[in-house]
């Protein structure tokens, strides 16, 4: 028996985000005492593989067959199942990312196993089997108890903490056998912004609202997250009036966020937007109007317009990161 | 062209959420149910296709009587039939099954769904619905055109988007994006309430996951409120105290 866990990588290198599952399989595969299993799809050199031992992994199975080299979820999934099975792997543990969820629940069907998507802290295992995950758009949490034998989680991006755990680990190639149907789609053409963090996993986010009056006034938003190092997001309004893309709204009917910072321009905050943004573990909150509902939800907040703030702001996270150099 | 639009009724997306004494159920006393909103994307994208490709809609929910209204509406917004599988939808996998179950005797060429529900954030029951089918599942698609029997989506990746080609018949997840919401107007909100509306009774399935109790967030202790002409000193604030940064 063991426990399986599912890294993903991005062009070769693997996320941060993988770290925090290793590190968190690490932890169930120890209660268990199972040993922790490392899945990687797709090509990644020998050292980046080796990485994985430093977070507890003492086995790295290597998919590296030339057709896993482009992420479609149904090989991927066939992989992972394979992989489940050949490890005798009683839990499996994947990221609660864009890829992982057109992935886990395949798996979980392939394994008969139940699913628990969005995982936010380790599971409570005394006997039992039981999960934390978010629900109701961030407005609640719901305990879960997974009661298969094979159980598949998902976890969500910077809800639990890389933690060093080095082991002496092999890297064993593994082969696996598709389905006929498990190419039928196909991806024709991928477009990555390499220069910019990606929301779901940034641990900074810079947010705006319709405090900022129009898409022109966005520079001084983009300026101080590039400051400090932060993905932009924005508010529903913003994107629906075609300021600010789709991709970028966070909130109960965008993407949730967790970040370990969360500064909110010019948002009154909505209880839709707080759904969204409420896991954040610091809120910072910029706003003229002093009944903004927001500022009852945030750890700091800052009351004054956003076009002498936020200038202010970005000579402050520059003087910031200069002092941290 | 015949689609299918998987429906779900989730509470207002501004309702306050309240859970009994235990905190072992959701009290949907005062609460409005709503259809998804993700649900309201697909359903005007499979009306807009329809109508361009001469095709049908159906809408299939999963719930008890008290869904039917969820499914009048999306009867009002243009689908011509309605399927209600007559269970409370017990978890993703239960209702994946179940609509599985039905797709397997009456085959779909498209099958559309929200990204995710509302109310759990699930997004695992359409990819399961794949995964059953033995078919691919496009998840949070932003776009969708059709060209023969194939159809082309813009689907959101980490830090991007990819565009991927698969042949009918296929699940896609609709993003907003996809298509502009319809608001049914008097003769779509007349004609609604005469359309064929079928239940059928659920299958067996075996339960894997099970819910125990629910919790609401830590309350944050008050703000700290900083005058603006003071920000300067802001992010050695927030490592003094938080050490998050």
């Amino acid at each position: 028996m063991s426990v399986l866990v599912y890294i993903e990588n991005t062009a070769g290198k693997f996320k941060k985000s993988s770290f925090e599952i290793i590190s968190y399989a690490n932890a169930i595969s120890k209660k268990l005492n199972m040993p922790l299993v490392a899945l990687s799809i797709g090509n990644v050199a020998a050292d980046e593989l080796q990485k994985a031992a430093e977070y507890g992994a003492s086995k790295i199975l290597n998919a590296n067959d030339a057709k896993l080299s482009v992420a479609n979820p149904q090989a991927y999934a066939t992989a992972i199942a394979q992989a489940a099975k050949s490890e005798n792997a009683k839990v499996i543990v994947m990221t609660a990312g864009f890829s992982g969820k057109c992935i886990a629940p395949r798996v979980a069907v392939k394994l008969d196993a139940g699913l628990a998507e969005n995982v936010v802290d380790l599971p409570v295992m005394d006997g039992s089997f039981v999960v934390k995950k978010g629900a109701f758009s961030g407005k609640a949490f719901a305990m879960v108890e997974v009661i298969s034998d094979c159980k598949v989680v998902s976890v969500l991006p910077n809800s639990y903490k890389v933690v060093s755990s080095p082991v002496q680990a092999q890297v064993v190639p593994f082969a696996t056998t598709f389905n006929d149907k498990d190419f039928t789609s196909s991806i024709t053409e991928v477009v990555r912004a390499t220069d910019k963090v990606s929301l779901p996993d940034a641990e900074l986010v810079v947010s705006a609202g319709r405090g900022m009056k129009g898409p022109e006034n966005w520079g001084m938003i983009e300026e101080l997250a590039e400051a400090i190092g932060a993905a932009t997001a924005c508010s529903k309004p913003v994107s629906d009036a075609g300021w600010r893309p789709h991709s970028e709204h966070v909130g109960q009917t965008g993407i949730a966020i967790s970040p370990n910072l969360y500064i909110a321009v010019g948002i009154s905050g909505a209880i839709q937007h707080l759904a969204g943004v409420s896991s954040s573990k610091v809120i910072v909150v910029i706003n003229k109007d002093p009944e903004a509902p927001f500022f009852k939800a945030a750890d700091y907040g800052i009351l004054g317009d956003a076009f002498e703030v936020v200038p202010e702001l970005i000579k402050a996270a520059k003087a910031f990161k200069a002092s941290q150099n | 062209m015949k689609i299918l639009v998987c429906i779900s009724s989730v509470p207002d997306t501004t309702a306050k959420i309240n859970f009994s004494a235990d905190n072992k159920e959701f009290v949907s006393a005062g609460v409005t149910f709503i259809l998804n909103p993700y649900d309201e994307i697909a359903l005007s994208k499979a009306v807009d296709l329809a109508a361009q490709n001469n095709g049908t809609v159906t809408v299939i929910n999963v719930g008890d009587a008290s869904t039917e209204a969820v499914i009048r509406k999306a009867l009002a917004i243009g689908a011509n039939d309605g399927v209600r599988v007559n269970s409370i939808p017990k978890d993703s996998y239960f209702v994946a099954r179940q609509i599985a179950d039905y797709v397997s005797k009456n085959p779909f060429d498209i099958i559309l769904c929200g990204r995710e529900s509302s109310d759990y954030n699930g997004s695992g029951m359409p990819v399961m619905l794949a995964e059953m089918l033995n078919i691919p599942c496009l998840l949070f698609a932003k776009s969708l055109t059709l060209n023969g029997n194939t159809a082309t989506l813009d689907c959101e990746i980490e830090g991007g988007k990819e565009v991927v080609s698969t042949p009918f018949p296929f699940v896609a997840g609709a993003s907003e994006g996809m298509a502009e919401w319809k608001i049914p107007n008097m003769r779509g909100i007349m004609s609604a309430r005469t359309k064929p509306l079928t239940v059928v009774e659920p299958i067996a399935v075996d339960q894997k996951i099970k819910n125990l109790s629910f919790d609401k967030p830590a309350q944050r202790s008050s703000v700290k409120m900083i005058p603006a002409e003071n920000v300067s000193k802001l992010f050695e604030m927030i490592r003094e105290e938080k050490k998050i940064i």
